[in-house]
């Protein structure tokens, strides 16, 4: 019996590679100082692009001399590309750091027990605060959610379940549904039914546009999800006798469950923050009103439009606050989404 | 192929009643199903018939004029009105286009390097932040655009225009940089980036494995592989993602509002501070717009509403098509 | 069909292709009864190969002699595949694999540290179980890919097209038509494309994956004339589950067998001797059908 040596990677880049790159990052480095030390550019910016510009030269023409054209093609492109996700994910970082630098300072505990009934967006910032933004956000959430949440999974279940004659045409309209802009759905609640109907602002106006917003997110995530529950347990369904009816509310939905769970959530997250219908349809009041049919409804949208355009320091501070907060709502939603959808993965 | 003497039989129709419970069933799936149908149709005629009046009024003109005015007397009666969106039309696309061209580049590398360079790890982490960016809500760019971005765009939009004057779409006779379309662009780039990335990585990672495999076997750099297999099998795909990118620019709201200047004059210089949305004309509209001007929003909303309709369909159509035939 | 190294054939078995390099390699290599005597183009020398923590192969050191062809029989499992993809360096794109050992083309060590990996693909051909043509490209496109992929310049590319397609038998089915897409062919010809494919960038060795585990028995019978005819001019390793097969085309026979841990060449002699008298009673058992 032989023994077993070691398991090697010989194509993992050796030290010496590591060296040359290393190398080629300094010098890409000084030479980006040099670059913006001489001429009259300033800035991070400036820093940055001759950085990168230098390092593409430096690892292309390496590249070249030693491997050929090909070569020196290949190593142009990995910086092009590499520049490219760091280009998508430096407002992503800025966004997060700015939100929780400028948004820190305005969160005290009084945000939350308080509204702004008795305030206004330019009083100091312990008067006040955002309950009334926070309750209306959820009673909104949750209004839609009941909304479309039946017409959302439908839709999904006609396309995957039913395939009628119109499942072409109907996936078709769900796509165009989802570029509807948000704006354009707020009008249609406000001609269809504010003016009307019901005369006046109310959360439910603000609902119903949410759902339409919300219907095509959670149709077409649901769509995918049930697409993946294999058809052999469809099949196993019908052929122990079961209608199509009991196959798929027995069968077919809950194995899909975590995944529409995750569809539904991914739905909320995306009107959470919708804010051109609720400055249409909401009339965003400043006290905390429990009854979304009757009355203006705050949420955390207006409360940081409303702030932002007051101007005042104290109320663009109260505008980072409310962003703060909404970001946060965002994240633990998408996380708890990410959460449900990995461990579908997994199983 | 066939012979004369072999008789081809009928093929027998297979009937299946389905029981009750499942016609309900299926009776209330399908018209769940149609909800999309129903709720496009009544968007369309809803605004259609709110904006009739106007739109009856200003005729052609309502999208060729660039004025928005309108006069009443104390009553409430409409005295004068002009209502045209030429403007704000002209600044819709032009913002858009810029933040596409600006997108597609940088979401195409970000795509690339994630399905074909990151290493495993970090593809995970790139993944879930630029989801996370799509998650973010449309204020949170405006106010970041506003606040944090505009400073730096605006330097970047004297160096375009003290460097690259000369290009037609570069020049201005004022220097006014501040709110330009331009300004406006970058942060629609900077919200469509995650959308058309998304996409895109979608599709290049769908390209079929033993095809690169046979690339590389054949001696190929990873940016030959990509060249020979990855593009164009996502070329169609990429076009498609653009144009949702396109669509959701379009329509984009109050981060626009946020971040532009609105002027009623038809201004195709990009890095000039004057630019029009739509969208945000209906936002800044709507606060104390008489009965007779909300009719004007809705009909901007329709067109508006149609234009969206149209992209989107026409992205749609390109994946769908080109789909077929690039295989 | 007739190359012009068609002549050669017969001899091919015995002769041996002088090479100071591998006659080096020779000397100091262990050798593995029954290719000693043929010198080497590439050589293997105790290769093993790990996905993540799974030990998949053990200890291969096999010769190729040049202008052979040498078939790789097994079950599944047994690491056939994994073991020839070690050879061309397409196991490293498993995302947790890891190697050990030598694999030698011409005497230089193909993992050697600063080896530029495409070359050694443009030497080391390969051809897939499943026909892959570029769908994107014309028939003509497909031979000549591995040029542009690899930014080789040639001067007469139509010369080298036809060479190719000829040498792969598909040059009569195809000639007028060379411009339609590679995916209008049925599945033997794409095969066969394959193999036009590889050969232009004229590759010392080609490995052949299974190459005709999805095609009909008609395509299989063109394939394996077609290997026939490549042998005088490259040395050709093929994995095959089709013991027939081996038998047809095959100058060597290697059988590699897994017994639960990772697999291992179990034994290698000239294909005649594999399946009338093979040394190793596992070898035995599995070319008589009692397994596997």
């Amino acid at each position: 019996m032989t023994m077993t040596p070691a398991p090697t990677k010989p194509w993992a880049a050796s030290p010496k590679d590591r060296a040359i790159d290393g190398t080629i990052f300094l010098a890409a480095l000084l030479s980006s100082y040099v670059v913006v030390f001489i001429t009259p550019m300033k800035g991070k910016l400036a820093y940055f692009a001759c950085f990168f510009i230098a390092y593409a030269i430096l690892t292309t023409t390496f590249k070249g001399i030693q491997r050929g054209n090909a070569a020196a093609k290949d190593a142009l492109i990995n910086s092009l590309v590499a520049i490219g996700a760091i280009v998508t994910v430096i407002p992503a970082a800025s966004i997060l750091f700015t939100v929780l630098q400028k948004g820190s300072p305005g969160i005290s505990f009084g945000l939350f027990t308080h509204d702004m009934s008795l305030a206004t967006p330019t009083d100091p910032l312990s008067n006040g605060g955002l309950l009334h933004a926070i309750t209306g956000t959820l009673t909104l959430m949750l209004l839609s959610l009941v909304m479309s949440v039946p017409i959302g999974i439908l839709t999904a279940l006609y396309l995957t379940e039913i395939k009628g004659r119109f499942t072409g045409p109907i996936r078709f309209l769900v796509q165009a549904m989802s570029g509807v802009p948000s704006i354009v759905a707020g009008l249609f609640i406000l001609s269809a039914i504010l003016y009307p109907i019901t005369k006046a602002y109310s959360g439910l106006m603000g609902a119903l546009s949410l759902t339409i917003l919300m219907i095509p997110t959670i149709a077409r995530t649901s769509e995918e999800v049930l697409n993946l529950i294999p058809n052999d347990l469809r099949e196993a369904g019908t052929a122990l006798g079961g209608t199509q009816w009991r196959t798929v509310a027995m069968i077919v939905l809950p194995a899909a469950k975590s995944g529409l769970v995750t569809a539904v959530i991914l739905g909320v997250a995306r009107i959470a923050g919708e804010t051109a219908p609720i400055l249409l349809l909401t009339g965003g009041g400043d006290k905390v009103n429990p009854n979304a049919f009757n009355g203006p409804m705050g949420s955390l949208p207006y409360y940081i439009w409303k702030s932002f355009n007051a101007g005042s320091p104290e109320a663009i501070t109260r505008a980072w606050a409310g962003l703060l907060v909404l970001v946060g709502l965002v994240l633990f939603l998408f996380t708890s989404a990410r959460f449900l959808g990995s461990r579908k993965v997994s199983k | 192929m066939s012979t004369q003497e072999l008789v081809i039989p009928v093929a027998r129709e297979i009937h299946t009643e389905p029981r009750r419970s499942d016609k309900v069933f299926r009776g209330i799936v399908t018209g769940g199903g149609l909800s999309s149908l129903a709720i496009l149709g009544l968007i369309a005629i809803f605004l259609g018939y709110r904006g009739f009046e106007v739109l009856r009024q200003e005729g052609i003109g309502f999208i060729t004029n660039s004025d928005w005015a309108i006069s009443t007397d104390d009553a409430g009666n409409v005295l004068e009105s002009h209502f045209g969106l030429a403007a704000m039309l002209v600044g819709t696309i032009l913002c858009s286009l810029i933040a596409v061209v600006i997108a597609v580049p940088i979401s195409v590398f970000s795509a690339l390097f994630l399905n074909f360079y990151a290493p495993g790890w970090l593809k995970k982490f790139l993944i879930t932040i630029i989801d996370m960016m799509a998650a973010f809500p449309s204020i949170l760019f405006g106010i970041w655009g506003f606040l944090v971005l505009m400073p730096s765009v605006e330097y970047w939009a004297k160096l375009l225009h003290r460097y690259l004057g000369f290009i037609p779409v570069f020049d201005m006779q004022v220097p006014v940089f501040t709110r330009s379309p331009f300004v406006a662009g970058v942060v629609l780039a900077i919200m469509i980036i995650p959308i058309i990335t998304s996409v895109s990585r979608e599709i290049f990672s769908q390209a079929p494995l033993d095809r690169i495999q046979a690339a590389y076997a054949l001696g190929a750099t990873r940016w030959a592989m990509i060249k020979a297999v990855v593009i164009p099998h996502g070329r169609s795909g990429v076009i498609g993602g653009a144009m949702l990118g396109l669509g959701r620019a379009m329509g984009e709201t109050v981060a626009v509002f946020t971040v532009l200047n609105i002027v009623f004059q038809v201004n195709w210089q990009m890095l000039l501070g004057a630019g029009g949305n739509v969208a945000s004309l209906i936002i800044l509209k709507f606060g104390d717009a008489s009965p007779y001007e909300i009719k004007a929003l809705m009909a901007a909303g329709l067109i508006l509403f149609l234009l969206t309709l149209i992209v989107n369909a026409m992205a749609n159509l390109i994946v769908k098509t080109t789909g077929k035939s690039g295989r | 069909m007739t190359t012009p190294h068609e002549s050669e054939n017969q001899e091919m078995q015995t002769s041996v292709k002088p090479s100071s390099l591998a006659d080096v390699a020779n000397a100091k290599a262990p050798k593995v009864p029954g290719t000693a005597a043929l010198g080497t183009g590439l050589e293997t020398r105790g290769v093993h190969a790990w996905f993540g923590k799974h030990h998949a192969l053990s200890n291969v050191s096999l010769d190729f002699a040049a202008g052979t062809v040498t078939a790789l029989i097994g079950p599944s499992g047994c690491g056939k595949s994994t073991f020839i993809r070690t050879i061309n360096r397409m196991h490293e794109f498993i995302p947790g694999a890891a190697m050990a050992g030598e694999v030698l083309l011409d005497g230089k060590d193909v993992y050697a540290p600063g080896t530029d990996v495409t070359k050694i693909r443009l030497q080391i051909g390969m051809v897939f179980q499943k026909p892959n043509p570029f769908p994107s490209m014309t028939i003509g496109e497909n031979v000549l890919s591995g040029l542009k992929l690899a930014q080789l310049k040639v001067d007469n590319k139509d010369d080298l097209l036809e060479e190719c397609l000829e040498r792969a038998g598909l040059w009569n089915e195809v000639k007028d038509r060379l411009g339609a897409h590679g995916g209008s062919l049925s599945g033997g010809q794409q095969q066969r494309l394959c193999i036009a494919r590889a050969l232009a960038v004229r590759p010392q060795v080609l490995l052949m994956d299974e190459p005709c585990s999805a095609l009909d028995p008609g395509s299989t019978l063109r394939i394996e004339e077609t290997i026939r005819h490549l042998s005088d001019t490259m040395t050709i390793i093929i994995v095959t589950h089709n013991m027939q097969q081996a038998a047809r085309v095959s100058d060597y026979t290697a059988f590699f067998l897994s017994d639960g841990g990772p697999g291992q060449m179990i034994e290698v002699a000239p294909t005649s001797e594999i399946f009338s008298r093979p040394q190793d009673s596992r070898t035995e058992s599995y070319v008589t059908g009692r397994f596997g």
